[in-house]
């Protein structure tokens, strides 16, 4: 799960890391009123979006006085900001964050991740902050700072002040940034934190760290033991779709194609896109059903695809395992005797209970285009594809 | 021959009075696995399918023997599963269980840097060696005995779907294992593929792997540098969008890093034979297994 800027910065606020005065605002009149209990000018307002690189997409903006305060706010809430990590539509802004602007003296990086190839907490740190630190690992990888941690020992004081000289901090200030890295360091592991970014940590002209930014993203299988955190949870930030099949456990993404697919398990799924881009047409979507899925979800499943108006043909790719072919076939049926189906729909099933599942699909009023071979499906896919005129519509082309 | 289960395993299966550890026992058993006891905390002298169930794993181990351990116990408790049956001398542990946070998961790895034990998963199908012995939830009846190839995925149905047309084109399976899809994992590509190619049984391997992390690529330069037998390769999510989490908690493309394309040129750099259509694959493992 991934936060805005300003509940990290609430969360910040917890462990005593050090962030800029300021409050977040849904409407000018609040932005307004936070400027004025700031009392200095400029104010920092920043778009609150789940989405990077909002400076260059014009979602932070200086502010001189309240008037500009309240204009720019009024501009910038329910515009769409586009940035290198938003995709072409953008993404709506609801709320800004109001901010003091800080007299800097330095701009750092500092991140914590989890190192999946040597499976430690990977601490992250440059002198060169507010950089975008994959393009700067890529362009030299000596000049980020990296240290390892095992996570039953978890960060030691030597870690710390080993960055903390790495990146060259005055005598006054490198006891202050050991304080606030530990207290990073117990924020990423109370809260099971993937992610925690400050891009850029800054040394002010008074000497003092203060956290200018802030990204957590939440391990999502940690959800148990942190409800509280589902609060923070900003559902206008994810698709309407996938917020609806959330509801029912169903593992959907939805993508720019017309062609909807459903699938049990995650690789399978995605090699089920594969073969639909291999097919010359394009997935709408990424949709696993699980193992452990009923009827129920299968067909909710289904009616979340068949309500996406972009998709033009299905194919539901079923190799039963955990999940049998019956209860696919049950799921698929029971949506398509309530929903009007008035799309091409290509069913492919294989493995446990094939043979019931076959039955059920059968007997049924609901006629899919049906085959028991992969191949076969690609084949139908790719007529479809070549048809043109189904799949043909410009603004889906991949 | 085969590798880390076969039909001297002596299973032990932790959660099995959960409606998934009840079911799957049963499939196990049906296949002809051995299961000598399951464990469930406190739920001790119930018997699941005639087989003894205990309140510890020490205890089950005492009594029957056990020497491979299959986890069903829900994410919070899994990591606690995991470790009581390392610190009790299980040589191999299957963890099934999906979920598990990832942190959890790094302390149980450090920890078992200093076990005897080989973790397989979590979030994954299990091993089988077909005929023998079947430790995981994957359809038993899709698999051919007697090898030659031995088959290594990260997912779960994505390696039903391969090994199902192996079998289809006559190729038979010594072992299928299925690493998991998590970001941290108890056995890696590269410890199979070490593993195949020390066993004389299996002529050749299939490889499955998918978006996100650098496994594939670790395993690329390995097989490079060390493996003389045929490795066949498949990457699913040439299609995924980048910084999206597809199903499994590993398949992600963060920073874009991790992709298909990436990995599918590593692969095929370090000289392995890259089937890029699925539909396709049982056939192209004909061809490239051929000689």
């Amino acid at each position: 799960m991934r936060l805005h800027e300003y509940q990290a910065k609430e969360l910040f606020k917890k462990y005593n890391i050090s962030v800029p005065d300021g409050g977040i605002a849904f409407d000018p009149d609040e932005a307004r009123a936070t400027a004025r209990r700031i009392g200095r000018f400029p104010v920092v307002i920043k778009a609150q979006i789940h989405a990077g690189g909002r400076g260059k997409g014009g979602g932070i903006k200086l502010a001189g006085s309240t008037d500009e305060v309240y204009s720019l706010t009024h501009r910038i809430i329910g515009t769409k900001i586009v940035t290198s990590q938003t995709g072409r539509e953008g993404k709506l802004v609801r709320k800004v964050l109001v901010e003091e602007k800080l007299e800097i003296d330095k701009e750092l990086y500092l991140g914590i991740i989890i190192d999946r190839k040597t499976s430690k907490i990977l601490i992250m740190a440059s002198e060169a902050g507010g950089i975008d630190i994959e393009d700067a690992a890529a362009a030299d990888p000596d000049k980020i700072i990296r240290v390892f941690i095992d996570p039953n020992l978890g960060i030691q004081p030597f870690h710390c002040r080993e960055i903390a000289f790495d990146l060259k901090l005055t005598s006054s200030v490198w006891k202050q940034f050991v304080g606030m890295l530990q207290s990073l360091y117990r924020l990423f592991v109370d809260y099971d934190c993937s992610l925690a970014e400050i891009n850029p940590l800054v040394v002010t002209s008074k000497e003092s760290i203060v956290a200018l930014d802030a990204k957590i993203d939440i391990d999502d299988n940690s959800m148990f033991r942190h409800r509280n955190i589902l609060e923070y949870r900003d559902i206008e930030e994810e698709d309407p779709l996938e917020v609806e099949a959330s509801r029912f456990n169903l593992n959907y993404i939805k993508m720019n194609g017309n062609v909807g697919n459903m699938v049990n398990g995650a690789g399978l799924a995605m090699a089920t896109m594969d073969i639909i881009k291999l097919a010359g047409a394009a997935p709408a979507n990424f949709l696993d059903v699980g193992g452990g899925t009923t009827i129920e979800m299968v067909e909710k499943g289904f009616g979340i695809i068949l309500s996406d108006k972009d998709v033009k043909l299905v194919f539901i790719n079923i190799f039963g395992g955990i999940l049998r072919c019956d209860v696919l076939a049950k799921g698929v049926v029971q949506a398509a005797e309530k929903i009007d189906v008035n799309i091409p729909v290509i069913v492919r099933m294989d493995g446990t209970n094939i043979e019931e599942g076959r039955r059920i699909l059968f007997e049924s009023s609901f006629k899919p285009i049906y085959t028991e071979n992969l191949k076969d499906a690609a084949q139908k896919i790719s007529e479809f594809a070549g048809a043109g005129a189904m799949l043909g519509g410009e603004r889906h082309k991949v | 021959m085969s590798i880390f289960v076969d039909k001297n395993t002596r299973l032990l299966v932790q959660g099995i009075t959960g409606k998934e550890g009840r079911f799957h026992t049963h499939q196990c058993i049906a296949y002809g696995t051995n299961i000598v006891a399951g464990v469930t905390p406190g739920k001790g002298r119930v018997r699941i399918d005639d087989i003894p169930v205990f309140n510890t794993v020490g205890e089950a181990v005492d009594k029957t023997g056990a020497n491979c351990s299959m986890v069903f116990a829900p994410p919070q408790y899994a990591t606690d599963a995991i470790v009581e049956a390392a610190d009790n001398g299980i040589e191999i542990i299957v963890a099934i269980t999906e979920g598990i946070p990832v942190l959890d998961m790094m302390k149980v790895r450090s920890y078992l840097g200093n076990a005897r034990s080989r973790l397989v998963g979590p979030n994954c199908p299990g091993i089988i060696t077909p005929g023998q012995c079947k430790v995981g939830i994957m359809p038993g009846f899709i698999h051919k005995p007697g090898g030659p190839i031995g088959v290594v995925s990260r997912s779960g149905t994505l390696t039903y779907e391969v090994v199902n047309q192996l079998t289809l084109q006559g190729i038979g399976q010594t072992t299928c294992i299925g690493i998991g899809g998590d970001p941290v994992i108890g056995t890696s590509f590269i410890d199979c593929l070490d593993a195949f190619e020390r066993d004389p049984d299996t002529k050749g391997i299939v490889m499955v792997g998918e978006i996100g992390g650098s496994a594939e690529e670790a395993a690329a330069e390995f097989i490079y540098n060390n493996m003389k037998k045929k490795v066949v390769g498949f990457i699913a999510g040439l299609t995924a969008p980048p910084g999206r989490r597809m199903g499994h908690a590993g398949a992600i493309v963060s920073g874009g890093r991790g992709t298909a394309q990436e990995k599918i040129a590593a692969l095929k750099e370090g000289g392995v034979y890259m089937c890029e259509d699925l539909c396709t694959l049982g056939e192209f493992c004909a061809e490239v297994f051929k000689q």
